[in-house]
């Protein structure tokens, strides 16, 4: 699991990270100052580019979200294996949801069920960690921890067919 | 009714300056789509640009004549503060502590062919360390652009090619005070007092950076981005101004301007002005090309192809010392060397100075032939190096387990 990354400073321009891979390979990621990045495919020698493409800012978050995306799922997998009776569900917030773009905090999932949401999965990209002022959208997978029965209400809520703090049988 | 006259005519005076502006950026704009479609390097076609409009050209210019010199003026200012800004302070310091011993190579090998030159044609001391310089001085931007359209950033060798690059910097801000002296006619005392005044500056500016620069930087940071531009652009005009009244050379004031300014705020800085230096710088290079009648170029021709041969070969030998100090195999040590051929905005800056003090007629001419030349052949051979065998790689770790028998 011990990747080595050497680091060049590349005046002017920024810096640039090398790491080999185990195949043999190595790659590189060149930093601009000016927020480009650069992905580097050495060629055989290890020292010259054997490939090179230049990424904007958001191509750059793009890719590392979707390379850090695993990452996440593995993460949650092992605290499922080591909590006894917790389980991770990706809940969808479907179209007709009452919570559909509204912050995450009005749920108040946390203070009704118990279940804690760790993650929100949208067009692929993971938001980790999502604050209560997230908001969120039809489509969006709501990444949830906790017991079956705290999940389900958590589903509930965001279908809307749960008794709703804000949605009293008189209103 | 004179009031009116006098009115009219500078309303004239306005639409011919504005005609004449509009055409040259407009046509640079053009130029500069195709430079962008051939991946080539703009500045040498600006300079062709400027040759074309200049006298004798295809096109005269009248009225927009001293707004396009004030601009050229502040095009070098702001070319020297980017360049200053690029740089923090540590990056500098740690480049004199590795590479000295590179940038005294690269200082002899390459400032020698144009000296020679100037000896053999005659030219005085002044004339004789301006062509020194222009011949020394590879080009930061040109070499920049050129290792980031070929992929080249991420390679082994693309530090030294920087670190060079980072000494010649720094080497002209004591060789541009020099040049300004020499070529106004001080003595011995006013070289003397020049050198004196710049080391100082320099020093002082360095120690300023590393340990307080951020007081530098709180006085020119803001929240918002129109005050920060003033007060960058502000500072820097200010302090160019007075290390000129000093003869200290304004362009060395803006660079050491933006070596002072750090972190974060030289980061927006650099982005607010990167369209103003790429407009101003333009008209620079324009105006060099301007102030050189096409009629001078074919004396020249040859002189100048023979500087750029012999310099391009000095220039490899620098570039594949350089990369062969930090073990960088063959093909990385050629690719550094191609890397350093092309000279560019340093080369046309002290020309400049040459040109307006008077010092050599034909060092105008001669510079813009040179720089071109050199650009055409650094971009040509830039690729060469990639069709050397590849020796085998050393590996970090061995990839298969040997079997012990």
């Amino acid at each position: 699991m011990n990747i080595d990354i050497t680091n060049r400073v590349l005046p002017g321009i920024g810096v640039c990270q090398e790491i080999d891979l185990r195949d043999g390979h190595r790659i590189g990621v060149v930093s601009r100052r000016n927020g480009l990045r650069d992905l580097i495919f050495y060629d055989e020698e290890g020292e010259g580019a054997a490939a090179a493409v230049s990424l904007s800012e958001d191509e750059a978050n793009a890719v590392a979200e979707v390379l850090g995306a695993p990452a996440l799922t593995f993460r949650l997998a092992v605290l499922q294996r080591h909590a006894e009776g917790l389980i991770v569900e990706q809940l969808p917030v479907p179209a007709d949801s009452p919570y559909a773009r509204r912050p995450l905090g009005d749920t108040q999932a946390r203070t009704r069920t118990g279940a804690s949401i760790v993650a929100v999965l949208r067009q692929g990209a993971a938001v980790t960690s999502p604050t209560p002022d997230f908001v969120l959208l039809p489509g969006d997978l709501v990444v949830t921890v906790g017991t079956q029965a705290a999940i389900d209400q958590v589903a509930q809520i965001l279908d809307g067919t749960a008794d709703s703090a804000d949605r009293t049988p008189n209103g | 009714m004179e009031v009116l006259a006098a009115a009219e005519t500078s309303g004239a005076h306005v639409a011919v300056l504005l005609v004449e502006l509009g055409s040259i950026l407009f046509v640079l704009g053009l130029l500069g789509q195709l430079a962008q479609r051939i991946s080539f390097p703009v500045i040498p076609i600006y300079l062709l640009a400027g040759l074309a409009f200049g006298q004798g050209g295809f096109l005269a210019l009248s009225a927009s004549r001293d707004f396009v010199n004030v601009a050229a003026d502040i095009g070098v200012i702001l070319l020297l503060l980017m360049l200053g800004l690029e740089y923090s302070a540590d990056e500098l310091t740690a480049s004199i502590r590795t590479q000295t011993p590179i940038g005294v190579i690269d200082g002899v090998l390459n400032a020698m062919p144009g000296a020679a030159l100037a000896l053999i044609a005659g030219w005085g001391v002044p004339a004789t360390v301006a062509l020194a310089g222009i011949t020394w001085v590879s080009s930061s931007g040109v070499i920049a652009k050129l290792l980031a359209d070929n992929g080249r950033l991420g390679n082994r060798e693309t530090p030294v090619v920087l670190g060079v690059l980072v000494m010649e910097d720094l080497a002209m801000a004591l060789y541009l005070p020099l040049l300004t002296v020499l070529l106004a006619g001080g003595g011995t005392g006013g070289i003397f007092l020049a050198i004196s005044i710049a080391v100082a500056t320099i020093a002082v500016v360095m120690l300023v950076a590393t340990r307080y620069g951020h007081h530098v930087t709180t006085l020119v940071s803001a929240k918002d981005n129109e005050s920060l531009l003033l007060g960058i652009l502000g500072l820097t005009l200010l302090v160019a101004g007075i290390a000129e009244a000093l003869k200290v050379s304004a362009a060395v004031g803006a660079f050491l301007v933006g070596i002072a300014v750090s972190g974060t705020v030289a980061q927006t800085a650099a982005e607010l002005l990167t369209p103003l230096r790429d407009l101003f710088a333009a008209v620079f290079f324009v105006f060099f090309g301007l102030s050189t009648s096409p009629g001078s170029l074919p004396p020249v021709l040859l002189p100048a192809l023979a500087l750029a041969v012999i310099t391009s070969v000095t220039k490899l030998a620098t570039g594949y010392i350089a990369a062969q100090r930090v073990k960088v195999k063959r093909r990385g040590r050629w690719r550094a060397a191609v890397a350093l051929i092309p000279r560019g905005e340093f080369s046309v800056v002290m020309a400049a100075l040459a040109v307006a003090a008077g010092a050599e007629a034909d060092i105008g001419p001669l510079t813009a032939c040179y720089v071109l030349l050199t650009i055409i052949i650094g971009a040509a051979v830039q690729r060469l190096p990639d069709r050397l065998k590849p020796e085998p790689r050393r590996r970090r770790a061995p990839q298969e387990p040997t079997v012990a028998s």
